[in-house]
């Protein structure tokens, strides 16, 4: 009977805490189905007596939706490449050289506000007349992609055993193939974890958009703010829009949190 | 310094590579340079974090309107912050922000930290829907919170009214617009504390409870007395994660209130994008960021002592 009261004491705090987020979500899946008399009735509907897809085929089929949801494709994509192809090799450059103390500078970039980077960067981009092209988001996004890759694998290349690194370099491996072919495999799991991690933040970077990109080459989170100040009273579509930007990113937190939670408590708990 | 390494370095790895099959053969041993695997990322990390910092520093030293020639000014720009109302009156807002967006983050998520170390069915599950907060995209959720905010037909204010408080005007008054966006950054980024704080938990042997229960403590004692010292390194760490998030926070606060209503919600950050990208006053704008720079790297420099005297505590502890 005690173990019965716990069980249920326990099942109610469960429901308590993970409902903000979950009721939070509903409430955005609500407002997305809705034709705009049931948004804009108070005392509010949350379950709609008639379905509105309208909302989300308005957003897909609006003009730009298809170049807004390429050019984010094209920038989250080239922006994790590019960190993951010279961020993991970093990560254990910098994990086999025991030289943690080099990463304050990934550390510092972790932590400086995005727009300090534009700045700078905004001129220089400027100069060079690539203004107008997504070739200044994608380098940008470098800031965020970049550190996250290098800080996560260092954590992972440090825990892998040097065994087997030691032993395939006495039998004559250049330290080329002990990396390809003994670090890079055991290390899977972290460059998967880096990935996600990767991906799901520059998916998710609003500030460089802002800023940096012109009509056609705005991401989803820019074209979505941009919505906001035309659109102020039509919510039905807004919140359509603002769920299917986030949709990819909700699903890979739930298949992959078990990877994400490992990503982001790498450099805080160990 | 760094060149010359390398520079070294970079003719290390051509002569390697002409001796790799050499070596291979010879199967002897020899320490092996890493700097081969390194220098791609120094190369990124020069063009895209440490120059913007030089040329930052170089333009706060000048008087530079974007599409105007610069003029040297030395410091004028830096001397210029503390008679700017505007500005110093950011800096209240983003340490009123600021404290508010630990301070609750830190509480809740410590609490949620201490449910979630239960064995439980489908916790894991669970997990995952407890961190959705902050992974989802952040100008999505501000354009949804905006909505609940909204002082006639948003459903917060419905919500107020069933437990028959009167209605607010969240983030469209003064009063009340740095705490309505606090509000959505403590729903966001709880889920950040409650990791550290369960990575924490989880690491603390089960003996200390054993005894504990034998012992009859209450779960406040045993939380207060066993846990929380364990946990007070997490603790630390999760409070300047927190700290250093909360105080470049952006997306949410443009997203919702753009510093407003009048100035009422502008921090630091808000008031440097409209000096960069509104006035394109550049020169200004980049003597705001070194004032910033130089508040975060001080807090990057007690992060680090911080997880050093985690270090230091988790070997005493073990040993």
């Amino acid at each position: 009977m005690r173990d019965f009261l716990n069980k249920l004491g326990l099942t109610f705090a469960f429901i308590v805490i993970v409902s903000p987020a979950v009721l939070f979500f509903l409430w955005m899946l609500s407002l997305s189905l809705k034709f705009e008399i049931d948004n804009a009735s108070y005392p509010p509907v949350f379950i709609p007596d008639r379905i509105n897809w309208g909302n989300y085929a308005a957003v897909i089929e609006s003009k730009r939706f298809m170049t807004y949801f390429f050019n984010t494709l094209i920038v989250t994509g080239s922006a994790t490449l590019f960190a993951l192809v010279i961020g993991v090799p970093a990560g254990y450059g910098i994990a086999r050289m025991r030289a943690r103390k080099s990463a304050i500078v990934i550390l510092i970039a972790r932590i400086t506000p995005g727009l300090s980077y534009l700045i700078p960067l905004f001129l220089l981009f400027q100069w060079l007349g690539l203004l107008g092209t997504l070739w200044p988001q994608i380098i940008i996004h470098l800031v965020v992609t970049v550190p996250i890759v290098i800080w996560i694998m260092i954590g992972y290349f440090e825990t892998t055993p040097m065994e087997l690194e030691e032993s395939a370099i006495i039998d004559g491996a250049t330290r080329w193939q002990v990396f390809r072919h003994v670090a890079l495999p055991i290390a899977r799991s972290g460059i998967a974890v880096a990935f996600i991690l990767s991906v799901i933040f520059s998916w998710n970077n609003f500030v460089f958009g802002i800023v940096l990109a012109g009509r056609e080459t705005r991401t989803l989170p820019v074209a979505v703010y941009n919505m906001i100040s035309f659109d102020q009273l039509s919510w039905g579509p807004l919140a359509a829009a603002a769920l299917i930007v986030t949709f990819p990113v909700l699903l890979l937190t739930m298949f992959a949190q078990r990877q994400i939670v490992a990503g982001l408590t790498a450099g805080a708990v160990k | 310094m760094s060149e010359l390494t390398a520079g070294k370095a970079v003719a290390k790895t051509t002569a390697t590579v002409a001796a790799e099959t050499a070596t291979a053969k010879k199967n002897e041993w020899r320490p092996i340079s890493y700097w081969p695997f390194v220098i791609p990322a120094m190369i990124v990390v020069m063009a895209v974090i440490i120059f913007p910092w030089v040329y930052t520093i170089w333009m706060s030293l000048h008087e530079w309107k974007v599409g105007q020639a610069p003029t040297f000014v030395g410091f004028a720009n830096y001397l210029r912050l503390p008679s700017d109302a505007r500005f110093v009156e950011s800096v209240g807002h983003t340490l009123v922000y600021t404290t508010l967006s630990v301070a609750l983050p830190l509480i809740l998520g410590t609490l949620a930290a201490v449910i979630f170390n239960n064995k439980f069915p489908l916790r894991g599950f669970f997990r995952g829907l407890f961190i959705l907060p902050m992974m989802a995209t952040p100008v999505a959720i501000a354009l949804v919170w905006t909505m609940m905010f909204h002082p006639q037909l948003g459903v917060l204010n419905y919500l107020l009214s069933l437990f028959g408080l009167p209605p607010s005007l969240w983030v469209f008054h003064p009063a009340t617009a740095i705490p309505s966006l606090v509000l959505v950054e403590t729903w966001q980024w709880t889920p950040l504390v409650m990791l550290i704080v369960l990575g924490g938990l989880s690491a603390i042997p089960t003996e200390p409870y054993e005894s504990a229960q034998i012992d009859g403590a209450t779960p406040w004692q045993t939380f207060r007395y066993i846990s929380l010292p364990m946990i007070m390194p997490f603790l630390f760490i999760a409070a300047m994660i927190r700290m250093i998030d909360a105080v470049k926070s952006f997306d949410i606060i443009f997203a919702i209130t753009q510093g407003g209503p009048g100035s009422a919600s502008e921090t630091i950050n808000l008031y440097l994008y409209s000096v960069a990208f509104v006035y394109y006053d550049v020169g200004y704008a980049s003597a705001i960021v070194v004032v910033f720079f130089a508040l975060i790297v001080a807090l990057a420099g007690a992060l680090l002592h911080l997880r050093q005297r985690t270090h230091w505590n988790e070997a005493g502890g073990s040993a």
